[in-house]
């Protein structure tokens, strides 16, 4: 007997079989790769972290396969630690485990409750403080980290992400020429008050506080100037305190 | 030859003129975006760097071939009346397949395409192959339909791309070309040939810029070939 490929009950049935095949394809293939995309983001996390402090030289040396190797022989994240908004420490929590972009994102998470990480690295015998930040561009969130050298003041690298902005214009803050426009700012003054950064045309890298946006990609620019401002402020505070001990 | 005509049903060889044709087709004269004048959304939102455009076309020829198979062996079972929401199904679950896979194996390349992968559902073409061939032929010549309608469209996004990011960035897969248009203490306009006073075309970025060399590549397609002039 022929079947009917028009009745109603073959057409819901075959409807439900898809579904069900679909589904289990995808709920497995899904279980079965998050322990690999997991630990991707882990290694990405790192090198991110490791970029803000070395050279592009010495980045170029890594790979997500030797990422966690060097990451471990830069960074003590025993020492790691959490702070809150006013530059308080905060107990119990592992600053490697605060993601704080899912942070920024949660409308729920009052500005209190929200986590600052900061991790303390040694490169050469000297110490250095790296210090993620979040905030937003023009299409969606943006991302990096700066990393400051032993006075707490100097910004000695930095490295920045970004979901989807603009190839070519705002897409270009990852690049090294608007990078390097950042090393040798001080993030706070003599007295210890938080900098603030401006984003200008053409400040030709001379004038302390100003640093050069892109051209095309003013919206992606400010982004980086109101992530900067805002996220240092709670680690200058802090060091200020570290200073004053 | 002549045997082949003789037997009353000839097994046709898997690379007959008639299936080859169903590869070169949509790589000139039946093109999918340039003739059909499909997936010109995704033609022009990522077609500002050639890697992109290599990268997007890999995922969608990957999409269409697989779909257009699984499509033409599901095409005598599927209800007609819910044929184009299965089609859609399919299309769905290919694309988590391969933003999932890239995500574990290549975090890198997902990174990159970020939100693209995930748009290769509303591509036009996919579907429209889907509909209009892998219904209706059998597993072997859908899977050629869909390497040369992917083939095609992943041409048309690279050669776009080439101009735009040439002129517009000076560079073609991410190399420089022209120079260094960064000021440098030394160089205050660049180096190479931005020193001599040469500016990258800030509108070759933007998307309205796609648009026209799309209408370009058309406009030459159609003096080279008349018989793609539609006639009202």
């Amino acid at each position: 007997m022929a079947i009917n490929k028009d009745s109603n009950v073959y057409t819901i049935g075959f409807a439900v079989a898809l579904v069900v095949v679909v589904g289990t394809i995808l709920a497995m293939l899904s279980i079965g790769l998050k322990p690999m995309q997991k630990q991707n983001e882990v290694v990405k996390k790192k090198m991110d972290i490791l970029s803000a402090m070395l050279t592009e030289m010495e980045m170029e040396n890594i790979s997500r396969k030797n990422a966690s190797d060097e990451f471990d022989k830069y960074v003590d994240l025993s020492k790691a630690v959490v702070l809150d908004m006013n530059g308080e420490l905060k107990d119990g929590k592992e600053a490697f485990e605060v993601d704080i972009r899912k942070e920024r994102r949660d409308k729920n998470l009052a500005e209190a409750d929200k986590n600052y990480p900061l991790f303390i690295c040694e490169k050469e015998g000297k110490t250095m403080f790296v210090i993620p930040i979040v905030g937003n561009g023009l299409w969606g969130p943006i991302w990096g980290n700066i990393s400051v050298g032993e006075d707490m003041r100097t910004i000695l690298g930095a490295s920045f992400g970004h979901k989807g902005e603009t190839p070519g214009l705002g897409a270009e803050i990852t690049q090294a020429f608007f990078v390097n426009r950042w090393l040798g700012e001080e993030i706070s003054d003599e007295n210890g008050e938080a900098t603030k950064f401006e984003i200008v045309k053409n400040s030709s890298g001379s004038e302390p506080k100003k640093v050069d946006g892109i051209t095309g990609g003013t919206i992606t620019s400010v982004g980086v100037q109101e992530m900067v401002n805002r996220c240092l402020k709670p680690y200058v505070s802090y060091f200020n305190k570290l200073k004053s001990n | 030859m002549s045997e082949e005509v003789k037997s009353k049903a000839p097994k046709e060889p898997l690379f007959s003129k008639k299936n080859k044709k169903l590869v070169t087709d949509p790589l000139m004269d039946n093109n999918p975006v340039t003739v059909q004048v499909l997936g010109i959304c995704s033609a022009l939102a990522i077609t500002v760097q050639v890697e992109q455009g290599v990268v997007m076309g890999a995922a969608v020829l990957f999409v269409l071939v697989l779909g257009n198979l699984i499509i033409s062996l599901l095409r005598n079972l599927i209800p007609s009346r819910i044929r184009i929401i299965v089609q859609l199904v399919v299309v769905a679950a290919l694309v988590i397949i391969v933003n999932e896979v890239l995500k574990a194996f290549l975090p890198d390349v997902s990174e990159k395409l970020s939100v693209f992968v995930g748009l290769i559902i509303t591509n036009c073409i996919i579907m429209g192959r889907f509909e209009a061939f892998a219904m209706a032929n059998k597993p072997w010549p859908s899977v050629m339909d869909g390497i040369g309608n992917g083939l095609g469209y992943a041409g048309l996004l690279i050669l776009v791309a080439v101009f735009r990011e040439f002129f517009g960035s000076g560079s073609l897969y991410g190399i420089p070309i022209l120079g260094s248009p960064i000021p440098t203490p030394d160089s205050p306009l660049g180096s190479g040939l931005y020193e001599m006073g040469y500016m990258n075309n800030n509108m070759m970025i933007l998307p309205p810029m796609a648009l026209i060399i799309v209408g370009i590549i058309i406009w030459v397609q159609r003096i080279r070939n008349k018989d793609l002039v539609e006639t009202h």
